[in-house]
C-alpha cells in the first residue's frame, strides 16, 4: 500500500533557510543544505523548498541550493517560489530539482502547466495553489505569497490544473497557515475529491494528530508542515510514529 | 568499476548520475553506443512517455546495445520506463514496440489516484530477487506498470489497489519500476548491491 508522506518545507531567502511566520519576523536558521540532510535523517519522504525572494533576489542562490542539496539528499526534492517560464523549469530540474512547483505564474499563464508537463512530464509539475475560504463550501486563489486575490474558484482552478497536466497539487489553505490550529480538512478533502492527481495539503499542522486528521478525514496524500519541525516542537520520527499507532502507512 | 548511462534523448539523468557516483561508480553518460563498449554495466533510466523512449533508443542505436549487452551477459539495470520497455509494448503508446526481451505488456493502473507518487512497500519475490531486491519501502512516480507474462521474473511485487510487478530479473538484466536514485537509504543500498554483485 502507497505511503502517505511527511513533507518538511524549507523557506529559503538568498541561499539561507529562514524560520518564521512567512514573510515577517524572519529568523536565519542556516544553511539549507544541512537542514535538508537532517530532515532526511529523521525520516522526511520528500523536501520542499520554497525561494520566498526569488523575484527580488535572482534565483542563482537557489541553484546553488538544490545542486549541493542533490549531492547529499538522496530523496525527492521540490523547488518553488517565482518560477515564471518554461526556462526556469528547466534550470531548477537541471540543478538537481525532481518536481517544481508553479503558483502565480500558472495563474497568470495556465498554459505553462501544459507546456512544462509536454516537455519535462506531469511527475515534475506540482500545481501550488493558495486558497482563502469565500463561503461555505467555497474558497478563492491568491497569488504573490497570498496577497492578491484572483477571484478564482480553487476547486475550478486545481481541476483545470490537473487536467493541463499538473502531477500534483500543493493546497495551502491560508486561513489556517500560521495558526497551528489544524489543517482546513473541508477544503483538503473537496480538493482531493475533485482530481484524480495526489493532493499535498499545507497550513496549519500543529502537532501529530492535526497531520493524522488531514491524512484520513482530509484525504490528503501528503501532508507539509514547516514550523513544527523548524522549530523542533515535533520530530518527523515522533510524527510517524503517532501516525503508525493510529492506522495510517507510512514509510518507517 | 564503470557504470554507462544511456542518455537516450530525454529524462533527468543527473540524480540517477549522481546516486551512482555517491555509491562508488566511475559513471559515463553518453548517448553513444561506442563510448559504452568500455562500460563494465550499463544503466538504463528511463522517464517520459514509453514511445518517446523507444524512439530515443532505436535513433541512437541503444536498443541494439542493450539487446547485446544482455547476450553477453553484461549486467543491465532498468528504471521506470526503463523497465517497461523490456517488454512487448504499453498501452501508452500503442503503436510503438518494447525491445521484447521479456514477454507481456505495459498497462495503466485501472484504480487509484494516477499517477502513483510516493513511497511503497517492495516484497522481494522467490529466485528472481536472488538478494538484489530487499524488502523495503521505495519511491514510485508512475501511471503504468508492466505485467509479465512469465511471473518467474518478476523480483519484487507491491500493492497498488492490487498487485503489481515492481521489480523483474532476467539473465543479467535487474529492472525496478520504482526509482532507486530517489529512494534514500533502501536505494542507495539496492545500487550498493548491484554494483558489488559477480558481472
Amino acid at each position: 500500500m502507497l505511503a502517505k508522506r511527511i513533507v518538511p518545507c524549507l523557506d529559503v531567502e538568498a541561499g539561507r533557510t529562514v524560520k518564521g511566520r512567512r514573510f515577517v519576523d524572519l529568523v536565519d536558521a542556516g544553511d539549507p543544505v544541512d537542514l535538508a540532510a537532517r530532515y532526511d535523517a529523521e525520516g522526511a519522504d520528500e523536501l520542499i523548498f520554497l525561494d520566498i525572494t526569488a523575484s527580488i533576489e535572482g534565483r542563482g542562490p537557489m541553484e546553488r541550493v538544490m545542486e549541493r542539496v542533490a549531492e547529499r539528499v538522496f530523496i525527492p526534492l521540490t523547488v518553488g517560489g517565482g518560477l515564471g517560464d518554461v526556462e526556469d523549469v528547466e534550470r531548477m530540474l537541471r540543478a538537481g530539482a525532481d518536481k517544481v512547483s508553479l503558483n502565480t505564474a500558472a495563474v497568470r499563464d495556465p498554459g505553462l502547466l501544459t507546456r512544462a508537463a509536454r516537455r519535462f512530464g506531469s511527475q515534475c509539475v506540482v500545481l501550488a495553489v493558495d486558497a482563502k475560504r469565500a463561503g461555505p463550501g467555497r474558497w478563492e486563489v491568491y497569488v504573490h505569497g497570498g496577497r492578491t486575490p484572483t477571484g478564482k474558484d480553487a476547486l475550478d482552478w486545481i481541476r483545470e490544473g490537473a487536467d493541463r497536466g499538473a502531477g500534483e497539487i500543493l493546497l495551502t489553505s491560508m486561513d489556517c497557515d500560521g495558526t497551528a490550529g489544524g489543517f482546513d480538512l473541508e477544503l483538503t478533502r473537496a480538493a482531493s475529491r475533485a482530481v484524480g492527481v495526489p493532493v499535498i495539503a499545507s497550513g496549519g499542522a500543529g502537532g501529530p494528530s492535526d497531520i493524522a486528521d488531514v491524512l484520513t478525514l482530509g484525504e490528503a496524500d501528503a501532508a507539509l508542515a514547516a514550523s513544527i519541525f523548524h522549530f523542533g516542537v515535533h520530530g518527523i520520527g515522533e510524527v510517524k510514529k503517532f501516525l503508525r499507532g493510529r492506522g495510517i502507512e507510512v514509510r518507517p | 568499476m564503470i557504470v554507462g548511462i544511456l542518455d537516450w534523448g530525454g529524462g533527468n539523468l543527473a540524480s540517477v548520475e549522481r546516486a551512482l557516483r555517491r555509491v562508488g561508480a566511475d559513471t559515463v553518460l553518453s548517448a553513444d553506443p561506442r563510448e559504452m563498449e568500455r562500460a563494465d554495466r550499463l544503466v538504463f533510466p528511463g522517464v517520459g512517455r514509453f514511445g518517446d523512449v523507444m524512439e530515443g533508443l532505436r535513433a541512437r542505436g541503444l536498443d541494439r546495445l542493450l539487446i547485446d549487452a544482455v547476450a553477453g551477459a553484461r549486467p543491465v539495470l532498468g528504471i521506470c520506463v526503463g523497465l517497461q520497455a523490456l517488454f512487448e509494448g504499453s498501452s501508452e503508446s500503442p503503436g510503438t514496440a518494447g525491445l521484447g526481451l521479456l514477454r507481456g505488456r505495459v498497462r495503466r493502473f485501472e484504480r487509484g489516484k494516477v499517477p502513483q507518487i510516493g513511497w511503497n512497500r517492495v516484497e522481494p519475490a522467490g529466485a528472481a530477487a536472488d538478494g538484489a531486491i530487499a524488502p523495503d519501502h521505495y519511491y514510485f512516480v508512475n501511471s503504468y506498470h508492466a505485467d509479465p507474462e512469465d511471473e518467474s521474473v518478476v523480483a519484487g511485487w507491491t500493492d497498488y489497489h492490487g498487485r503489481f510487478a515492481s521489480a523483474v530479473a532476467w539473465r543479467s538484466v535487474l529492472a525496478t519500476q520504482f526509482h532507486p536514485e530517489k529512494s534514500g537509504p533502501a536505494g542507495l543500498a539496492l545500487l550498493r548491491r548491484w554494483l558489488g554483485e559477480e558481472p
